[in-house]
């Protein structure tokens, strides 16, 4: 990323944190309990918000992806980076699994762990912390 | 039974989300997924941690923002605090491992068309589905 000048790059990095921060509040997305009436599809009142909150983004996301294979580069940055592996591996289906069952215990994914430490209530603060020890491991046994 | 108050404004939400995503990456050629993001900006690369942790104070920033204007933000925490300690450590091992969660496999990764991302996302939302239904079979719903 360009390192002169007044780094718009910054600018537009915290602005689409705000945008991103303010779509999971609005869509009720940050409520563990939502999400988890979601993903209890026995729980009797099966909720379809984070359904309709897939589709809104993915309304905007696709064509906007499909603009960005058009350009050769970023507006603010030399380069796209993305990952440009296709494998379906061992460690990414182990890792969807791990992350499943801990999203499926709490109803919390890390958009919503970070956005719930405004509220400072101390089970927020609990599952960030441990999220976070959790990615800590992880760096420990791979590097 | 579906809340239909609750459609308009998931649908607005997911487009802000979408939003997001396609302008860090239009602009920057980042992707928004929030796990790497914040793995990156506790331990990664120094000339990434700039943008990483504007972004994450964005992030707090926005949920924020919509609870200033008014509009509702409650939190109904369900797991017992061991259940989300043990949930926690999960989540960031797990999305770490599979090297991404909800948004960048979800909406960045389906977005552009992965099929790596695609494989995730019914993974990780089937697993939850299996844990979040047992879990309420088991237990009971409070």
């Amino acid at each position: 990323m360009s390192n002169t000048g007044s780094r718009n790059d910054y600018l537009v990095a915290a602005c689409c944190g705000l945008l991103f921060g303010a779509g999971l509040a609005l869509s009720r997305m940050i409520d563990p309990a939502r999400v988890l009436g979601f993903l209890d599809v026995l729980g009797g009142a099966w909720d379809p918000t984070l359904l309709f909150v897939f589709i809104g983004a993915l309304l905007i996301a696709v064509p906007g992806f499909a603009q960005a294979r058009e350009r050769e580069q970023p507006y603010f940055a030399p380069v796209f980076v993305a990952p440009a592996g296709n494998a379906i591996d061992r460690d990414l289906l182990m890792g969807a699994v791990l992350f499943g069952i801990g999203w499926g215990l709490a109803g919390i994914c890390p958009g919503p762990a970070v956005v719930n430490l405004a509220s400072l209530e101390p089970q927020a603060l609990l599952f960030a912390a441990s999220m976070l020890g959790g990615m800590f491991l992880f760096k420990l046994r791979h590097g | 039974m579906v809340d239909d108050y609750l459609v308009w404004p998931a649908l607005a939400g997911g487009m802000l989300i979408g939003l997001s995503a396609v302008l860090l990456y239009l602009c920057n050629g980042r992707i928004a997924g929030i796990s790497g993001i914040l793995a990156g900006a506790l331990h990664g690369d120094e000339a990434e941690r700039g943008w990483r942790i504007r972004f994450l104070l964005g992030l707090v920033g926005g949920g924020a923002l919509v609870s200033v204007l008014g509009f509702p933000y409650a939190l109904e925490f369900r797991s017992t605090p061991l259940v989300t300690i043990l949930a926690g450590l999960l989540v960031g091992y797990g999305t770490r491992l599979g090297n991404g969660c909800t948004s960048g496999h979800g909406v960045c990764g389906m977005g552009r068309g992965s099929r790596r991302s695609l494989v995730a996302v019914l993974v990780f939302i089937g697993t939850g589905m299996f844990t979040a239904t047992l879990v309420s079979l088991v237990w009971g719903l409070p």
